[in-house]
């Protein structure tokens, strides 16, 4: 218990990177998923079928590996800065990685969530006249969105657990890092253990229960 | 809807062609844009050099790096598949014993290890191996136990979900006409889950595929380490190539696990041998249901 107490304060601000890296990473990936998604549906083959090659090609890659690949190749090798400060362009190229890999994931949520919408509703959408982007925004994804709260969710929960991968990308500070720190230099902890993930599991639980939660309230009855 | 994509939109007129035309020739236009700058970026840091290309021509690096490297990480791989089927078969059934002091503490472990972060547990396990077990060298270990606890939990709530789809009516047949309830799981329940679940199996051995590459950070020798720290220390400036192969790699054999993945639920809602749909089950753990 007192290595917790004393390695309190470092651990905190590790799990705070996380937060920071969960709370960015799911608004950019909802936003670029629903741009991906929209994508995948739209009239243009070439539209399609870029979508599809980067969805297919992020979603089977490891996220170890994009996240190395962004470091080492796109940083080091490429030149690639968001920043001057070392932990700025770190931290912003595991946004990039992250948002990108969670995006994939979104796009296939939205997806199944589009095909549950009857084939009716677009019908009648087109029979009034709509464009594709006035049927997709106005009917189409609503509608998928409401289906696919519950799946959104654990692809959220599922983003808040990989925040501990950052070191991969070159991001020395999260909380798994910190833990990984001071095991290394004073040995295997259990109580450090438990209290990060303990940590973690007061974040996401409640996210399980509000997507859970709002999943029932948002349900489209047909 | 199956073919949601042209229910979406009316065909083109010939307004609409060409509108969508011009859309089409902007996209490749913008494409080309981009592959350009990353050619031009690439050519700019010396990427197209000969010297970097070389050594993947030559047998030598393959032997001594990527070959070792593809061993690591499938070894990791299939040690951890075999003991998360097993793991997930055990507390998926145990999860369903009638008997709370069975059912109960077995929902503790699969709740507890599916919610953990999977990196925390392998960092845990690494650190704490060496305690136990005296000094060694115990990346594989804790890769592979790490795998298997969290990947295992998974599939046990699949196994679990799977028994349940099969409909209620095939337990009771089968108590009625006389079986005992290892009977009624043995003989009528199991085999009808088993194609019920054997989908979402290969999809989280996709997952379980991918989360190898955790190794690297834990610096088992695995293809990511091999391509990122290894071989570049020998022939220098050699990652972006090694990136393209490691990526190749996983991606190529996910992709041909996916398809066997969706091959097999085509023919799982088709079979007539199953009462029981195909299950999917929240891979993240966190109370969604």
């Amino acid at each position: 218990m007192d290595e917790l107490i004393k390695y309190g304060p470092d651990l905190w601000d590790g799990f705070l990177v996380n937060l920071q890296l969960s709370a960015i990473c799911t608004i950019l990936a909802l936003i670029l998923g629903t741009i991906l998604v929209a994508m995948r549906v739209s009239p243009i083959p070439v539209l399609r079928a870029s979508a599809a090659t980067v969805v297919n090609v992020v979603r089977n890659t490891p996220l170890t590996l994009l996240l190395a690949f962004s470091a080492l190749g796109l940083s080091d090798t490429m030149g690639l800065a968001f920043s001057e400060e070392p932990y700025d362009n770190a931290f912003w190229l595991v946004v990039m990685a992250m948002s990108v890999y969670a995006a994939t994931f979104v796009c296939e949520a939205l997806r199944a969530g589009i095909n549950t919408v009857p084939m009716g509703q677009a019908e009648a959408a087109r029979a009034v006249g709509l464009t594709f982007m006035q049927s997709l925004t106005l009917i189409i994804l609503p509608q998928a969105f409401r289906a696919v709260v519950a799946p959104l969710g654990s692809v959220v929960i599922a983003l808040i657990k990989n925040t501990t991968v950052a070191q991969a990308g070159g991001l020395l500070a999260d909380s798994a890092f910190q833990m990984y720190d001071i095991f290394d230099t004073t040995g295997v902890s259990i109580p450090i253990f438990i209290g990060i993930v303990v940590a973690f599991m007061a974040v996401t639980l409640p996210i399980g229960w509000l997507s859970g939660w709002l999943a029932k309230r948002l349900a489209v009855v047909r | 809807m199956s073919n949601q994509a042209s229910v979406l939109f009316d065909t083109p007129g010939p307004r609409a062609r060409l509108r969508n035309n011009l859309y089409t020739l902007l996209t490749v236009v913008a494409l080309l844009a981009v592959a350009w700058f990353v050619f031009s970026k690439l050519n700019e840091k010396n990427q197209f050099d000969g010297q970097i290309w070389a050594p993947f021509f030559e047998w030598n690096t393959w032997e001594q790096y990527l070959i070792p490297g593809v061993q690591g990480t499938l070894t990791a791989a299939a040690l951890a598949s075999v003991f998360a089927l097993v793991f997930g078969s055990v507390f998926g059934l145990a999860r369903l014993s009638d008997h709370k002091w069975i059912s109960v503490p077995a929902g503790w472990v699969v709740e507890v290890f599916r919610a953990i972060p999977l990196l925390l547990l392998i960092f845990f396990i690494w650190f704490l191996a060496p305690e136990v077990g005296g000094p060694g060298d115990y990346g594989l270990v804790a890769l592979v136990v790490g795998l298997t606890l969290y990947n295992g939990s998974v599939l046990a709530e699949v196994v679990r979900a799977g028994v349940r789809a099969v409909p209620k009516g095939q337990a009771e047949a089968a108590a009625a006409i006389g079986l005992r309830k290892s009977g009624v799981m043995r003989m009528i329940l199991l085999p009808q889950a088993l194609t019920a679940m054997m989908p979402a199996v290969v999809s989280q051995l996709v997952v379980l595929l991918k989360d190898t590459a955790l190794g690297y950070i834990i610096t088992y020798v695995d293809l990511l380490n091999m391509g990122f720290k290894i071989l570049p220390s020998v022939h220098f400036g050699t990652k972006l190539v090694a990136a393209i192969f490691i990526g190749v790699f996983y991606i190529g054999l996910n992709m041909l696990l996916s398809w066997f993945a969706h091959w097999l639920e085509q023919r799982s809602r088709r079979s007539r041998k199953t009462a029981a749909k195909p299950v999917v089950v929240n891979t993240a753990g966190g109370g969604i249901p």
